[in-house]
């Protein structure tokens, strides 16, 4: 059936166009220009300085590219153009009136005057009438430092202010809107630049937005109170040029001038958007996106931008044994080394287990397998599950998104299996929209009808379709596509792949990728994707983790330690009695309940940690923050075990207080630099997968850049 | 004393932007609901507006069903005499259009009545020409006879009573506009008497109220008094074409 979200499709010209400087240095382009012959450039004049463009350019773009900002508020480089705000008028030669450069397409010999006497009483007078309806509240604005509106009125307003009527009421008040709690609306200082309205409807996919009345009485909002329901809705905040969408957990909490920002990386979903962690007073304050075009573009999930909060509460700050009725009390950091080393060496190796949770990084992931593994047990392994027949993770490319990001956005057809991308990964979901709106994408999916915010074809809701599929014995509409598809992208949930069909699942959909790509004429395109979970997991597969706890727990461990494992898959029911439990982690959650032995880590905002994100891409982040109390960074916990394993003569020997100190001498080492291109520091472990020579680390990371 | 020196400013300062009050909408472009106005009103097609609906869907090309959005208001509008929040999304399932474009276009559009205007409703036409010939009379009596003021309904549910901009029939100001119909060069008398015949269940004729027909002057014509002349008029003999001659059997014949 037809529907409106086709309707936002453009021609395939305009979609090109439509950022070509931002959006193209890519080598997802090439596939573009495969498409479209690229025409001759347009030759114009900015300022008097020639500039050679692409036909369908606009002179704000072409403007960008020599270096000439020209100002605006509602024109945004991912969204469709608009328009109307005015504040780009530019004079051009012989055209009567200035025109708003950032809808205006460049035309041959065009001579643009961005800074004439014309353009400059344009711009004062559009900012003024801007700032007529404007509240003067920028003291209590939790925008001010950082507020479109403010720099552009001291860099392009008038000098002087002829509002001389303070007292006059008629100034334009709109009543402020209920979008949720994690957006807080100021509809006053809206100055109506409709770039939320363009997001919600262009980019998440929720035609929640709109403008109702008109003209004075115009008003961006929802019409009728409604949550703004996206998994994106947070970044209409960032998009606001304005105070009138600002954070509402963040309000009043600090002036942009008193942070500290710190580039990092998120690990609250498999994709490691890059972050900026805006911190004051070591506190987290916010998180923000940072641009990456391969990951994230600009854009941030709800769930990175605001699980902030839950950096503050519910931490582990000591150490912690659990005494003799069971109650887990604090201790020294010594006390807590040498009671879960005692654990540790009295196990036999075979009854020993490792478990890593969803948000380790790949340093203490490394530590830990190697301190499992030179105790003499191979039983490390991960939360989440991972069918091991046939292949199983011993190649890489059965285990992460070996389209890349970035690359769905060519695909020419997307098939998704057992995977809500939706919330499992929403920025991933949202360049699947962005195929489908500009590139013409069609979708499929087989496995529950759940709102992906396009249209796709539902092939069904059983696995037995996959089967179907494979060998090639279906007849559905879905599979003439994929197979006649030039560019054809498969993505599988991994947590389908948990389900007693999951291998089968697998093999099943491993098959049906390697016939498609068999048939492809470009063999640089990757067919198989399969979405992780988690942050950790593809990190653990390549430094050797087993994925699932199922087998070793059954073998009934004596010690289990749990790195961060907190998503419940190891319970107490599970264990032998006397099994000694030691969790390792920042948030007392499900792991640390259970646990005999707590040991406070760090969260990612807090370490220099390396994590591989679902496409295989290794990128680190960095600390912003300090970890509370006496938290240490993970790597550095589980390196001191190492000390007493050696010598286990030697602990039983010397006083608590000297054994720390030799510890301290080993944390304290200046070993912390990590080599700059996200290597795991040699000492940590044996070579693995991250760093055998077909591992390429990412020059586009957060490592280049530092 | 600051009250003083801000006249004193305001006396001086002659550059304000605006020095005129701002005429806004009473109307809200929020939706709250109400009793009688929120997601649950009863509110469906009748069988002969569900068909007109589909005639004009079927003008625009397959994908561009929105276009009859205003259409599918109208009709929605003029079933029931005004547009509850239903109806809005009634229409937005009808035209497959998220429910936000439909209550763009409702708040966008004056005629689109968001809540019960009455069973008539009454609109005064208040700009220039219509005011000039004494629309703030027309307006005065028509609150007074329907006992309503601007922008409510009275009190039996009959009227509701608006002010409008220009309704377009400027020669024939003033003009009240009821439901459809114009009354046009309308008199304190005629208003009384429109009001009068609606109260009693009639509807008054429409149309100019003067005796005019149309928009003519009402002293009857001044110009185009006689018959226009034929073609070929005033042209020398020697240029006239055989089509122009009057001799010939052939030209047109003029009475």
């Amino acid at each position: 059936m037809w529907s409106l979200q086709r309707m936002l499709r453009q021609p395939l010209s305009r979609a090109l166009a439509l950022s070509p400087s931002r959006l193209a240095p890519l080598t997802a382009r090439k596939f573009a220009d495969q498409v479209q012959a690229q025409p001759d450039n347009v030759e114009l004049f900015i300022d008097d300085k020639p500039v050679s463009v692409p036909p369908g350019t606009t002179v704000l773009q072409a403007a960008a590219q020599i270096g000439v900002e020209i100002p605006r508020f509602c024109y945004h480089e991912r969204l469709a153009v608009a328009g109307n705000c005015r504040m780009c008028l530019v004079e051009v030669e012989k055209s009567p009136k200035p025109i708003a450069a950032c809808a205006m397409p460049v035309m041959k010999g065009m001579r643009v005057k961005t800074n004439s006497d014309l353009t400059r009483k344009a711009r004062e007078g559009v900012m003024e009438f801007l700032l007529v309806n404007h509240p003067l509240d920028c003291p209590i604005c939790d925008q001010g430092g950082e507020c479109d509106l403010q720099d552009q009125s001291m860099a392009f307003g008038s000098d002087k202010s002829r509002f001389t009527d303070i007292h006059f009421s008629g100034k334009r008040a709109v009543e402020d809107k209920d979008v949720g709690p994690l957006i807080k609306t100021i509809m006053t200082r809206c100055i109506h630049c409709t770039r939320c309205i363009r997001f919600a409807s262009e980019v998440a996919g929720v035609d929640d937005f709109g403008t109702t009345g008109r003209g004075t009485d115009m008003q961006v909002g929802t019409y009728v109170e409604k949550m703004f329901l996206s998994e994106l809705s947070g970044n209409i905040i960032d998009l606001c040029p304005v105070g009138a969408l600002t954070s509402k957990p963040y309000s009043f909490a600090a002036r942009p001038w008193e942070t500290r920002r710190i580039d990092s990386v998120d690990v609250l979903d498999p994709l490691g958007s890059n972050i900026v962690v805006a911190t004051r007073t070591n506190e987290v304050l916010r998180i923000l996106p940072r641009t990456n075009e391969e990951i994230n573009e600009e854009w941030l999930s709800d769930k990175s931008r605001f699980a902030c909060d839950g950096l503050k509460r519910q931490r582990l700050v000591t150490p912690m044994i659990a005494d003799s009725r069971g109650n887990l009390t604090p201790v020294e950091w010594e006390e807590a080394i040498v009671a879960a080393a005692r654990a540790l060496r009295d196990c036999p190796p075979n009854k020993l287990l490792a478990v890593a949770g969803e948000l380790a990084d790949a340093e203490s992931l490394v530590a830990l397998k190697d301190l499992v593994n030179r105790l003499g047990s191979e039983n490390a392994c991960t939360e989440q599950y991972f069918p091991l027949e046939g292949a199983g993770t011993d190649l890489r490319s059965s285990y992460v998104l070996n389209t890349k990001i970035a690359n769905v956005e060519d695909a020419d057809f997307v098939l998704l299996i057992g995977t809500n991308v939706r919330f499992e990964a929403p920025l991933l979901n949202a360049r699947i929209r962005k195929a489908f709106i500009h590139k013409e994408t069609d979708i499929a999916s087989i496995g529950p009808k759940v709102d992906l915010t396009y249209e796709y074809i539902h092939v069904g809701d059983s696995a037995s379709i996959v089967k179907d599929f494979a060998t090639g014995s279906s007849s559905h509409e879905a599979l003439k596509r994929l197979e006649s598809a030039k560019r054809p992208v498969v993505i599988i949930g991994a947590d389908q792949l948990k389900t007693p069909e999951g291998p089968a699942l697998l093999a099943y959909t491993q098959e049906l990728a390697l016939r498609l790509q068999d048939k492809l004429a470009d063999k640089e395109w990757k067919v198989l994707n399969v979405l992780q979970r988690t942050a950790s997991q593809v990190a653990a597969l390549d430094i050797g983790y087993t994925p699932g706890v199922g087998k070793y727990l059954q073998d009934g461990p004596k010690v289990v330690f749990l790195l961060g494992a907190d998503a419940g898959v190891v319970t107490r029911e599970a264990l032998p009695k006397d099994c000694v439990v030691i969790y390792q982690g920042h948030h007392g959650d499900a792991g640390a309940a259970i646990a005999d032995i707590v040991l406070p880590g760090a969260a990612y905002t807090e370490k220099r940690g390396t994590f591989v994100n679902a496409e295989g891409r290794a990128q680190q982040t960095l600390p912003a923050v300090t970890p509370p109390g006496k938290a240490r960074e993970d790597w550095k916990i589980i390196r001191e075990f190492q000390i007493p394993r050696f010598c286990a003569a030697w602990i039983q020997r010397l006083p608590a207080t000297r054994l720390m100190s030799s510890v301290h001498l080993v944390g304290g080492r200046p070993m912390l630099r990590l080599p700059v291109r996200g290597a795991i520091p040699a000492f940590l472990g044996t070579p693995t997968s991250i760093l055998s020579p077909n591992y390429v680390p990412d020059c586009h990371s957060s490592f280049a850049t530092r | 004393m600051f009250k003083i020196l801000d006249k004193a400013k305001t006396l001086l300062l002659k550059r304000n932007i605006s020095t005129s009050g701002r005429l806004r909408s009473e109307e809200l472009f929020v939706h709250r609901d109400s009793k009688d106005n929120n997601p649950q009103t009863p509110f469906d097609f009748s069988e002969a507006n569900l068909k007109r609906l589909a005639a004009v869907i079927q003008n625009y090309p397959e994908g561009a069903q929105r276009s009859a959005l205003s259409a599918a208001l109208d009709i929605a509008q003029r079933q029931i005499g005004w547009l509850p929040i239903s109806a809005m999304h009634k229409i937005a399932e009808l035209l497959s259009v998220p429910r936000m474009r439909v209550y763009e276009w409702a708040t966008f559009y004056t005629m689109i009545k968001r809540k019960f205007r009455g069973k008539f409703n009454i609109k005064v036409c208040v700009t220039t020409p219509c005011m000039l010939r004494g629309s703030d009379c027309i307006l005065q009596v028509v609150e007074e006879e329907t006992c309503c003021t601007v922008g409510n309904v009275s009190k039996d549910g009959l009227f509701g009573v608006d002010i409008v901009q220009c309704q377009g029939a400027c020669v024939n100001a003033p003009v009240v506009v009821v439901d459809d119909d114009y009354y046009e060069d309308v008199t304190i008398a005629d208003v009384q008497n429109i009001i009068q015949c609606l109260k009693s269940g009639g509807i008054p004729q429409w149309g100019p109220l003067s005796g005019r027909f149309a928009s003519e002057p009402i002293s009857g014509p001044t110009t185009l008094l006689t018959p226009p002349p034929q073609p070929g008029f005033g042209i020398q003999e020697a240029l006239l074409t055989p089509s122009c001659n009057p001799g010939n059997p052939c030209a047109p014949s003029t009475k």
